[in-house]
């Protein structure tokens, strides 16, 4: 690997990569195109397969509306309501119509409240897009600059503490993490709110303020009210921290290990040896190539902060997706289910290739 | 297949020079200094423990796991810790201890189903598709993609639905947790076993094996696997650790064991969820540390053991201890996991991508 490469590149998650010319990708040419062609098309596929799998998952247990109102209704009823939803068709000709019908953006309806699938994701969509970016933003401010740190001091006393922090971190459960903060700063510190986006009177205010986006935060800069503000920042602490931490820890381990392996590199070692101080080598030479792997890790970390998500927001009743699909598990509508959790698979696949093109425009090694 | 239950003592190897000493884990320990020891040690520890509980909850467990009275009546529902109760009472009026306790048995058939599950198919997937290759192959790979790109909880809830339809006896909740962790993990065991099938099958030993006339089975299970299970121990920690992580995360979303059935804590910490806003603590934080407890013993040794697969993460012993430092790197078939080039499918994994994932 030459010293070119290297500097470009970094020596991220892969030493083991074989060098590529790198600087012939530069500038967005024909290597760049065709890879995000190829990853477009890939995005197909993938939710092809996540779609069959869960639509053959669900239909393979009955249909949904004997499954939400079997108990209620006598023999006759449910077979009525079965045979004027279609249920009672060839299964291949249901499947071609839910396939069809995710092309056009049509996820079904719920059968609990009648509700187009669509509109619960922008309904609640908000909510969670909002405490994901709080969790992301608390997972950067803490998991870099402590990786960095745990590097600095690889394998002393704050390196030791810092990583096992992080184990911590992943072995708790996020609503475990969630109820302990809950009860320590919410209860016996009675610092922060318990639950909920918001108190009551912010809520009303920013739910029938006009062309609000959903994020409260926003909403209550709009309003221009510092005490709505104050209300939804402090609300979103505590689920911001359960979430985030979960990613911290993650980011944490994986800016640790990549700036130890850059400052074992060959350009390093060179920089070493011309008398660069220690804390310069790491700030100048080591620590930035090893925040690109974040980037091409961003990706999955989506996947996990979308199931964390789920969790948060039960456990601080934050009226978002996540908390309302644990709303229809509970009420049995599969139908909804089935819906949110494929519409999901769509977003986190074409998130994921949003993602990985970033990653490739800043990481030539990445792309094909 | 040579797989064994037990989290702590995955795989076992081919028999090298060196007998017992070369076994992973052991392997490891003697290796090992410092901080990756210490994680090491505890691990196992833990790991000890917690199938030490399980195997003799009924002599520590003071009461039934769905007990509600004792000859003196019944035991009342949110009692704090008391004498009779160390650890209090939960809402629905079970010994929170008890429920502790048996509760680990619960999570171990979970660990045991669901490691083993996506042990044999993992690898009997991985190890025919990267053998054979061509369209089937292709196919695996995608679909395989696919999963490992999807949120693990959402798919676990879905085949929970399956399962259990929702209702919540034991075998369909132990099942429901497992096969969601299977259906998780079969694709990683499948990546890397594939990615190092790929890589051994162009060995020479492997095609002076079919130039003798060897068949494809016995090439597959003598020559191919027994090299290829040298990242096994790693996803295995993680296998595990997460299997405990998703049945709690189901049993809290509300598709748990009933608790007449068995002792699940995350059952325990969504009854819990509400008895928190009231200040009633110990209801929450003694099943949520045993979960915590439980998680930490696989992943501390996997977190150890990658550092030791890993030359740049390893800490060596001073020079003067190890005589030049770098006996770990060697070519021996089935070897160590310090083997040059053999990193990248251990990175796969282990990175962050999936870690804390569920």
């Amino acid at each position: 690997m030459t010293t070119t490469t290297t500097e470009l590149t970094g020596g991220g998650a892969a030493p083991d990569a074989a060098p590529l010319p790198a600087r012939r990708n530069r500038g967005g040419g024909g290597g760049l195109g065709s890879y995000i062609l190829i990853r477009f098309l890939l995005i197909f596929p993938t939710v092809f397969i996540l779609v069959t799998t869960v639509f053959v998952l669900m239909r393979s247990t009955g249909d949904p509306i004997t499954a939400a109102l079997g108990g209620r209704l006598t023999g006759d009823q449910l077979a009525e309501r079965v045979h004027a939803a279609g249920y009672d068709r060839p299964i291949l000709v249901q499947y071609w119509e839910y396939l069809t019908g995710i092309f056009t953006g049509d996820f079904g309806t719920t059968i609990s409240d009648n509700r187009p699938v669509t509109e619960v994701l922008t309904t609640f969509g908000s909510a969670t897009l909002e405490l994901s970016l709080y969790a992301l933003l608390v997972a950067f401010v803490l998991g870099i600059p402590l990786g960095r740190l745990a590097a600095y001091f690889r394998d002393k006393w704050p390196d030791a503490v810092l990583r096992v922090l992080a184990i911590l971190s992943y072995a708790t459960p996020v609503f475990f993490m969630g109820l302990l903060f809950k009860l320590i700063f919410s209860i016996w510190l009675d610092w922060l709110p318990v639950a909920g986006r918001a108190s009551t009177g912010a809520e009303i205010q920013l739910s029938t303020m006009d062309g609000g986006t959903g994020l409260y935060t926003i909403d209550a800069l709009i309003l221009g009210d510092p005490e709505v503000l104050r209300d939804v920042l402090q609300h979103a602490v505590l689920p911001a921290l359960t979430l985030g931490l979960l990613t911290a820890g993650v980011f944490l381990r994986l800016v640790r290990t990549n700036v130890i392996g850059t400052l074992g590199m060959g350009y390093v070692e060179a920089a070493r040896s011309r008398g660069v101080p220690e804390r310069r080598l790491l700030r100048k030479h080591a620590y930035r190539p090893a925040l690109i792997p974040i980037v091409t890790v961003m990706g999955l970390q989506i996947a996990l902060l979308l199931s964390g998500a789920v969790l948060t927001e039960t456990t601080f009743e934050w009226k978002g997706l996540g908390f309302q699909l644990v709303e229809y598990l509970q009420a049995r509508d599969f139908v909804a289910v089935q819906g949110i959790v494929v519409m999901l698979a769509v977003i986190v696949a074409v998130t994921n290739f949003l993602v990985d093109i970033l990653a490739a425009f800043i990481d030539p090694r990445v792309r094909y | 297949m040579a797989t064994v239950a037990d989290p702590t003592v995955p795989v076992a190897p081919p028999v090298t020079r060196g007998g017992w000493r070369r076994l992973p884990v052991i392997h490891q320990l003697r290796q090992s200094v410092g901080l990756q020891r210490a994680m090491l040690v505890a691990g196992l520890a833990l790991c000890g423990l917690f199938v030490l509980v399980a195997i003799f909850a009924p002599l520590l467990a003071p009461y039934e796991f769905n007990q509600l009275r004792d000859p003196s009546g019944s035991f009342g529902a949110q009692q704090a810790p008391s004498s009779e109760h160390w650890l209090g009472t939960t809402v629905g009026g079970y010994d929170v201890l008890s429920r502790v306790i048996w509760g680990t048995r619960t999570a171990l058939f979970v660990i045991v189903v669901a490691v083993l599950m996506s042990i044999v198919l993992g690898v009997l997937l991985g190890l025919v598709s990267g053998y054979f290759g061509g369209w089937l192959d292709r196919l695996l790979v995608v679909v395989c993609d696919a999963i490992y790109a999807f949120p693990s909880l959402l798919l676990a809830i879905v085949v929970a639905i399956v399962i259990s339809g929702g209702e919540s006896s034991l075998v369909g909740g132990v099942m429901a947790a497992a096969i969601s962790i299977t259906v998780i993990y079969v694709p990683q065991y499948f990546r890397v076993v594939r990615a190092e099938v790929v890589r051994i099958k162009a060995e020479a030993f492997v095609e002076s094996a079919r130039v003798i006339g060897m068949g494809h089975w016995r090439i597959m299970t003598r020559h191919v696997f027994r090299n290829s299970t040298r990242t096994l121990p790693l996803i295995l920690t993680l296998n595990a650790s997460e299997a405990i992580l998703t049945l709690a995360a189901l049993g809290f979303l509300g598709f748990g064991i009933e608790p007449t059935a068995a002792a699940e804590w995350g059952y325990d910490l969504q009854k819990a969820l509400s008895d928190v806003t009231s200040g009633i603590w110990w209801t929450s934080i003694f099943p949520g540390l045993a979960i915590v407890l439980v998680v930490l013993g696989p992943t501390l040794v996997g977190e150890s053991l990658n550092d030791l697969a890993d030359p740049r993460l390893r800490t060596r012993r001073r020079a003067a201890d190890v005589p030049l430092g770098v006996a770990e790197v060697t070519v021996v078939p089935g070897g160590t996991l310090g083997a040059p080039g053999g990193l990248s499918g251990i990175e796969d994994v282990r990175e962050g991508e999936k870690w804390g994932q569920r």
